[in-house]
């Protein structure tokens, strides 16, 4: 698709039809959410063999399995024979997935299949296909390519596909403390159980453009939660949002110009955890954030990197733990988006810490969280009103904080002079082009 | 035809009946009018207030694994008299947008049934249709069962008679949230 006359990101100038036009959206499905690496889940979610989780990637139903050998696959979730949903459970535990139309049944058992998802069971296999279709052949469709990250199960549908650390570059940093403990242990956080996904009426990208370092939408947008105050260590403390009052941020936003990753903040900007009302809390974070910075010294990790931060495409996170919590925006229609949230908390939490992070995370985010409600607001009236014919002939302005950026140490990474910026925006789109075009995965990895 | 001591009792607990679904309906007007703060009275100091998510699973997985479970799971909201005070704060700012203009609300309530009579508590579930419709056709229909608890603190003169609640645990029929947000209270 030739977007040549939709994208200026170099100007700031976008095209609403990116976001309310079903071309678009078509070519988005076809050419970025068949090849991106997605998130499908975490492993605290299938701990044992036979587990499974249900999952999505992009407008896919995918099944997270845990085979009976402990390896970890993501399944297409449709029947090779008529295409039916072989699993309609959110979750549970089996090592063969029956279909409930004809029958054809799959397994992930090792001792059973060569390849976990293969056709174990036909119908009639010898009287009505006489022994003769190869089982082989027709199996669950696995993705080609899985990566593990410290727990965080990505997937892509393309063969091509780089490794999942290089399409991550040293935006890693915020994957790092997403997929670490509040002292600093990687892979030591564990999944909630329950995940909340809730449709929103609005184009998929406003979610992902929200989380990346769009902090100029915060004092609008949040100044009711500014007033009642639901923050962690007190009533009156600042959201995450803003800069806390008389707290300014060193560097504001980090953008990674041509992997499209983007988060508010930098890696060398920390800013602590609060003090709580609850002693057990703060004698908690206290020890966790002392242990983290000699850890962090002993490893040469930077300080900071907790974003909000999106990774490009759809999965958006804080890298917590004030909140840790991952979302993925599902594409439903050009005007309609599912909403993903996992919430995760240190693996060895005290259940007193577990539950008041439980609790801060509903309060904040998801469709029940005084923050983001409003956020869902805003993005549902821009999709509707940008739908009109009219309406699409005014682009969107990117033009905030342009030209003005400095060098950052990370590869292929900006940061921005003022916390409030449109640079990761511009960044992001400027990729997204570049994946909906259809540019090769050479064009895309070259000198990232 | 019953006996004039069991017939005492079914006219007992008529009246508590009566009277419980006198204070349900009234609530729900406190709500649908946006008499908040006068809803907020109605709240025991100790409330607990659940709604877990739903999920799909298989038969025979459904008493253990059907809901999330309050104080330990994920849920729509977990939370007690404190966070539900902050939201009546917020809706109150005149600018929390997701309800700025605000909706309109009607709270049905429906098939009203004592579970547990210990007074001073009582343990009863019903019915919830909850409809929204939001600036011009944003319509939301949020439907399912509530578990509550009643306690009656013998405060005389207050709208609800002296009873506050305690305990409240709202089975919405949905797994994936097909509202845009839970701006209302339940
Ligand atoms: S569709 Fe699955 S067996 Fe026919
Ligand atoms: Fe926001």
């Amino acid at each position: 698709m030739d977007l040549t006359d939709l994208l200026d990101t170099a100007n700031g100038v976008i095209s609403r039809e990116i976001f309310v036009s079903e071309a678009v959206y078509q070519a988005e499905l076809d050419n970025l959410f068949t090849r991106a690496w997605l998130l499908v889940g975490h492993e605290s979610q299938i701990p044992e063999p036979g587990d499974f989780f249900s999952s999505r990637m992009g407008t896919e139903s995918v099944l997270l399995t845990r085979d009976s050998e402990g390896a970890i696959h993501v399944l297409l979730n449709s029947c090779r024979h008529r295409g039916m949903k072989v699993c309609r459970y959110d979750e549970g535990n089996t090592l063969n997935f029956m279909c409930p139309y004809h029958g054809w049944t799959y397994s992930t058992d090792g001792k059973l299949v060569a390849v976990a998802g293969e056709l174990l069971g036909v119908p009639h296999f010898r009287a009505g296909y006489g022994s003769r279709l190869d089982r082989s052949a027709w199996g669950l469709v696995p993705t080609p390519k899985v990566c593990n990250y410290h727990g965080l199960i990505f997937a892509s549908w393309d063969p091509d596909a780089p490794p999942f650390e290089e399409y991550l570059g040293d935006f890693h940093w915020w994957l790092d403390n997403l997929c670490s403990s509040a002292s600093g242990d990687i892979g030591q956080v564990r999944v909630v159980r329950g995940v909340q996904k809730w449709r929103i009426r609005a184009n998929w990208k406003f979610v992902s453009e929200n989380f990346l370092g769009d902090n100029y939408h915060g004092p609008p947008s949040h100044e009711s939660v500014d007033a009642v105050g639901i923050g962690p260590g007190g009533t009156s403390a600042a959201t995450r949002h803003g800069a806390a009052p008389g707290k300014p941020r060193s560097v504001a936003s980090t953008s990674f110009t041509r992997l499209g990753h983007g988060a508010t903040g930098s890696a060398r900007y920390f800013l602590g955890y609060p003090a709580f009302e609850e002693p057990e809390l703060t004698a908690y974070f206290e020890r966790a954030e002392a242990a983290r910075a000699t850890r962090f010294e002993a490893e040469g990790r930077p300080i900071g990197a907790m974003g909000p931060a999106t990774l490009f495409p759809s999965m958006s996170f804080h890298a917590g733990p004030f909140p840790r919590a991952l979302m993925v925006a599902h594409p439903v229609s050009p005007w309609e988006t599912e909403v993903w949230r996992w919430y995760l908390v240190d693996a060895d939490a005290p259940p007193e810490v577990a539950d008041w992070l439980r609790r801060y995370y509903l309060r904040y985010s998801g469709p029940g969280g005084l923050v983001e409600q409003d956020d869902m607001e805003n993005w549902d009236y821009a999709t509707e009103a940008s739908r009109g014919p009219i309406a699409r002939r005014y682009p969107y302005n990117y033009q905030l904080g342009i030209g003005m950026t400095q060098p950052s140490a990370l590869r292929g990474a900006v940061e921005s002079d003022y916390f409030m910026t449109e640079e990761n925006a511009r960044n992001f789109y400027a990729r997204w082009g570049q994946f909906v075009q259809g540019d090769s995965w050479a064009q895309m990895m070259d000198g990232v | 035809m019953s006996t004039g001591h069991d017939r005492d009792e079914l006219l007992d607990r008529l009246l508590l009946t009566q009277e419980l679904t006198d204070v349900l309906y009234d609530e729900a007007e406190l709500l649908d009018e946006g008499r908040w703060e006068a809803w907020l009275d109605l709240l025991a100091d100790d409330l607990s207030y659940v709604m877990p998510l739903r999920l799909n699973v298989a038969v025979g997985q459904h008493h253990a694994r059907e809901q999330t479970r309050g104080g330990e799971e994920v849920c729509w909201f977990d939370e007690g008299k404190h966070t539900l005070t902050q939201r009546v704060g917020q809706l109150r700012t005149g600018v929390h947008w997701a309800e700025e203009p605000l909706s309109r609300v009607s709270h049905l309530v429906t098939n009203v049934r004592l579970r547990r009579v210990e007074l001073p508590e009582v343990e009863l579930s019903c019915r919830f249709v909850v409809h929204r419709n939001r600036v011009a056709d944003e319509t939301d229909f949020f439907v399912g069962r509530r578990h509550d608890t009643w306690r009656r603190t013998g405060a005389d003169g207050d709208s609800a008679g002296g009873w506050k609640l305690c305990r409240r645990e709202l089975l919405l029929d949905q797994n994936v949230l097909l509202a845009k947000n839970l701006t209302l209270l339940f």
